[in-house]
């Protein structure tokens, strides 16, 4: 069975009051269809990265399969059930402002171990992750303290440590400089193997779903569709400047509308 | 990002710090020096009654009078115990009253227009209720500065809580933190840098009311003293009185500000 299942799923905005507290939401014109009949599976222990050209299709479909919004129309199916609200197996990771920032490192990572009673087990697995993604010392920040990779990292710590189910990460290294992101793609690439989790990532990066994903999916522009649901079989390390790989890059790159070879 | 770069730039950084912090005491000292000499030369020259202006000298030995007689302290004493209970009342119960109506855009909706209705009427203007209902001495005083903090520190609450970003309630959904715990964890630390600007203002309000309400619900405090100083036409005790309230409004402002430097008030400044 597979893990995500999105059967006929349509999303509509129409009221007003919805922009007024939320930041991280796109300014649409009333009454504009953002997801337009999605159908779409994710296999377990899947890394499906999501490409599309700029619009806000691909993040309400991942807050929709988060359960943080409500579709129009259509169903989203994990495990066989649908969803009807956030989890805390599901994890989201922010584009931006993910930690909260009132809280250190430290606490921000404890969120993710609320359930396990036992304080020093509690300590013990909170170090344990902040020493994963290399941020031992830095404890006791605070997030504006810490720059904008570290933060990333403390994230990622705080949703590797509830051993999540499913990791929805909605372009998480956007705003990173070029090489902290490479850093980060590697790091991801590790997390996909160590940990036994469904991975759905979306970048405005097509190269960078190349190099992790081991399915992309395309989006069309608003009124979002499927463009194209692509299976990478490809192993680690992933060169695309040759091969098959650079074949299915310049295919991407095509059908997102780049017609001449960069 | 090299460490040790960076500690040199915070030495640095100190220094320059310690320079402007230095400067920042001596120059308000000399304002005051200035302004004080300054009083005292014109009141001299002109040789102005001290029944229309006292010169800063018999001010001086005003206070110190009524210092000795030990009024001063009562007086000081009566204004900020009802300064003290009406503003921690206030604040008491607008902060979650706040809370509850900033998430709850039905109950604002319903509230609203009453809060904002109530909240441009002085609160001298309730005086006359004030005295009536609740007779002579604190109370009446107590229930102004109630009314002086209680609406705009509502409205303060209010605001912030409803202001807050949606990915700090999603972050809040994701993990699993609901009831009790949204509100101490996640809902007022985010709006807590607002709310504390908002304590800080309606703490400078609450003192310049009671000095009003004391002129004329009470017997005693430092807007009583005020008052029965212009009776007996004391200028200098009248001034005197004023000197007072001005020191410890500022006192007062100075403990409250401290409020701002905690961590979990300062990371909004940090952000930016």
């Amino acid at each position: 069975m597979n893990k995500i299942e999105v059967k006929g799923l349509y999303k509509a905005y129409s009221d007003k009051g919805r922009r007024i507290n939320g930041y991280d939401e796109c300014r649409l014109p009333e009454g504009s269809t953002v997801l337009h009949d999605i159908n779409l599976s994710i296999k377990r222990r899947s890394f499906t990265c999501f490409v599309g050209p700029s619009g806000c299709g691909k993040s309400t479909l991942l807050r929709i399969m988060a359960g943080f919004e409500h579709p129009t129309k259509g169903w989203v199916f994990i495990d066989g059930m649908p969803v009807n609200g956030p989890s805390p197996r599901h994890i989201f990771v922010f584009q931006e402002d993910g930690l909260l920032p009132w809280m250190t490192t430290r606490e921000n990572v404890a969120l993710g171990v609320r359930d396990i009673k036992d304080s020093d087990e509690r300590r013990r697995r909170i170090i344990e992750y902040i020493e994963l993604v290399g941020l031992k010392g830095f404890e006791d920040h605070y997030p504006h303290e810490l720059s904008g990779g570290m933060r990333r990292r403390a994230e990622v710590a705080r949703a590797l440590i509830t051993n999540p189910d499913i990791l929805f990460m909605d372009e998480p290294f956007g705003a990173l400089d070029f090489l902290t992101r490479l850093q980060m793609r590697e790091e991801m690439i590790n997390v996909h193997m160590m940990f036994d989790t469904t991975i759905l990532f979306i970048t405005h990066d097509i190269d960078e779903a190349i190099q992790l994903g081991d399915q992309i999916v395309i989006l069309s522009e608003r009124p979002t569709n499927l463009r194209a649901d692509i299976p990478l079989a490809f192993p680690h390390p992933r060169d695309f400047t040759k091969g098959g790989l650079a074949a299915l890059r310049r295919d991407i790159y095509f059908q997102m509308g780049i017609h001449t070879a960069l | 990002m090299g460490e040790d770069g960076g500690e040199r730039k915070n030495g640095f950084m100190k220094g320059a710090l310690s320079k402007c912090r230095q400067a920042d005491r001596i120059l308000p000292a000399l304002t005051v020096v200035v302004i004080i000499a300054l009083w005292e030369w014109v009141v001299r020259i002109f040789s102005i009654s001290p029944g229309v202006l006292p010169p800063p000298s018999r001010v001086a030995a005003a206070l110190w009078g009524l210092a000795k007689s030990g009024v001063l302290f009562d007086y000081t004493v009566a204004s900020l115990f009802r300064v003290t209970w009406g503003y921690f009342l206030a604040v008491a119960a607008a902060v979650p009253i706040g809370m509850f109506l900033g998430l709850w855009p039905l109950g604002r909706a319903v509230f609203n227009p009453i809060i904002q209705f109530l909240r441009p009427i002085s609160p001298l203007a309730w005086i006359p209720l004030a005295i009536l209902w609740l007779g002579i001495g604190d109370k009446p005083a107590v229930f102004l500065i109630f009314l002086a903090v209680f609406f705009p520190m509502l409205v303060c609450v209010m605001g912030s809580v409803a202001g807050i970003k949606v990915t700090y309630f999603r972050i809040a959904q994701n993990f699993g933190l609901t009831g009790y715990r949204l509100y101490t964890k996640v809902v007022l630390p985010a709006a807590l840098p607002e709310i504390v600007v908002g304590l800080r203002i309606t703490l400078g309000t609450a003192w310049l009311v009671i000095v009003a309400a004391e002129m004329i619900a009470v017997k005693s405090g430092l807007g009583y003293l005020i008052v029965d100083a212009r009776n007996s036409l004391r200028m200098d005790r009248v001034i005197g009185g004023m000197v007072v309230i001005g020191i410890i409004g500022l006192a007062l402002d100075r403990i409250i500000r401290r409020l701002e430097t905690l961590p979990s008030v300062r990371w909004k400044r940090m952000q930016r």
